[in-house]
């Protein structure tokens, strides 16, 4: 079931949470009082997102470089389309799997349309994780290309929403640019 | 790093309280105090092990967003990439391995303000941006099971 955000209330709240929240004794609390909400409200909500699936997870995120998982690798398929469901599934359940989307494909200098992201300690351990992924789904046929990540510019969790007064989408930051502010998934 | 450090980060990606008072919750299942469990987590935060507590929104479905590549000459990367990194609809910009060595992620209110950023980098760089919108989202998203080994070992 799909939630729609109509509410102006909602978009306050995912406005008010999406850069975390405050690390003080009621954190809800702090929360409402911003947009005016009462906590109970906050927490209602928040869980109401979870329910319809708005909220994938809720808790603490945390930045795998800085915890020593030093190598990631965006693993890319070219996948005919009647597979992509049932192989999306199979890669999405492992565990150093981080992300495992499929997305369309750009043809002709792109032809790949299923992608996952293996997080692990070095480069070894990145394509043992893969080898062990092919395996498991039986994919040894299907084209792939790893692209391992060297320099990261910029990570932080998606803006969803921010007050219309503040800034536009366009709007460049002369001061965030190589600032890597408050991260989010990767 | 220490083992309520450990547990910190382990045991609270899914699950976190949604109570009045949640770290308080957490800090009677570790076994210590509310102000400890706060300090801790302000520490991680500024080390940069915690990048934030709270959601992990479902893509798609809040405003639009999409995957972008560009194909960059080395000697101007990191200044295409500063470029990138400055708008404010976008998250997240790696340099990869790969001929497409440039990619990024983002985000907007709607499809049309994703495609006027989208627009102005193209124009600004004279480079084509690969736009590569997502489809589905396949992963189930219950954290991160962190694992400290010593790094030597």
């Amino acid at each position: 079931m799909i939630m729609t955000l109509k509410s102006e209330m909602d978009i306050k709240l995912i406005e008010a949470i999406q850069d975390g929240i405050p690390l003080v004794s009621r954190p809800y609390r702090e929360i409402g009082d911003r947009i005016g909400m009462s906590e109970q409200e906050v927490v209602e909500k928040i869980r109401q997102f979870q329910d319809y699936g708005i909220i994938k997870r809720f808790g603490i995120v945390v930045r795998h470089h800085e915890l020593g998982y030093r190598a990631n690798a965006m693993v890319v398929w070219d996948v005919p389309d009647e597979r992509v469901q049932e192989l999306g599934k199979c890669m999405g359940q492992f565990e150093f799997v981080t992300l495992c989307y499929q997305r369309t494909r750009s043809l002709p200098h792109w032809p790949y349309n299923l992608y996952c992201m293996i997080h692990g300690q070095d480069r070894a351990v990145v394509l043992k994780h893969l080898s062990e992924l092919i395996n498991h789904c039986g994919i040894q046929g299907i084209p792939c290309e790893v692209l391992f990540s060297r320099r990261r510019f910029k990570q932080r969790g998606a803006v969803y929403c921010r007050d219309q007064g503040n800034q536009s989408a366009l709007s460049a930051v002369p001061d965030g640019s190589r600032k890597i502010r408050i991260v989010g998934n990767q | 790093m220490n083992e309520i450090n450990k547990r910190l980060l382990n045991e609270f990606q899914r699950d976190f309280p949604l109570s009045a008072a949640p770290y308080a919750d957490i800090a009677t299942k570790l076994g210590i105090t509310e102000h400890e469990v706060i300090d801790r987590l302000k520490e991680l935060n500024q080390s940069g092990a915690i990048s934030r507590i709270g959601a992990v929104f479902k893509p798609k479905r809040i405003g639009a967003s999409t995957l972008a590549a560009m194909a960059v000459p080395v000697d101007q990367l990191e200044a295409i990439a500063d470029l990138v990194s400055s708008y404010e609809a976008v998250n997240h910009n790696y340099e990869r391995e790969h001929r497409l060595n440039l990619w990024f992620v983002a985000t907007a209110p709607d499809s049309e303000s994703l495609d006027s950023v989208l627009n102005d980098i193209e124009q600004n760089t004279g480079l084509t941006v690969v736009r590569l919108p997502m489809v589905e989202d396949y992963h189930i998203d219950l954290g991160f099971n962190l694992k400290f080994e010593d790094p030597l070992s």
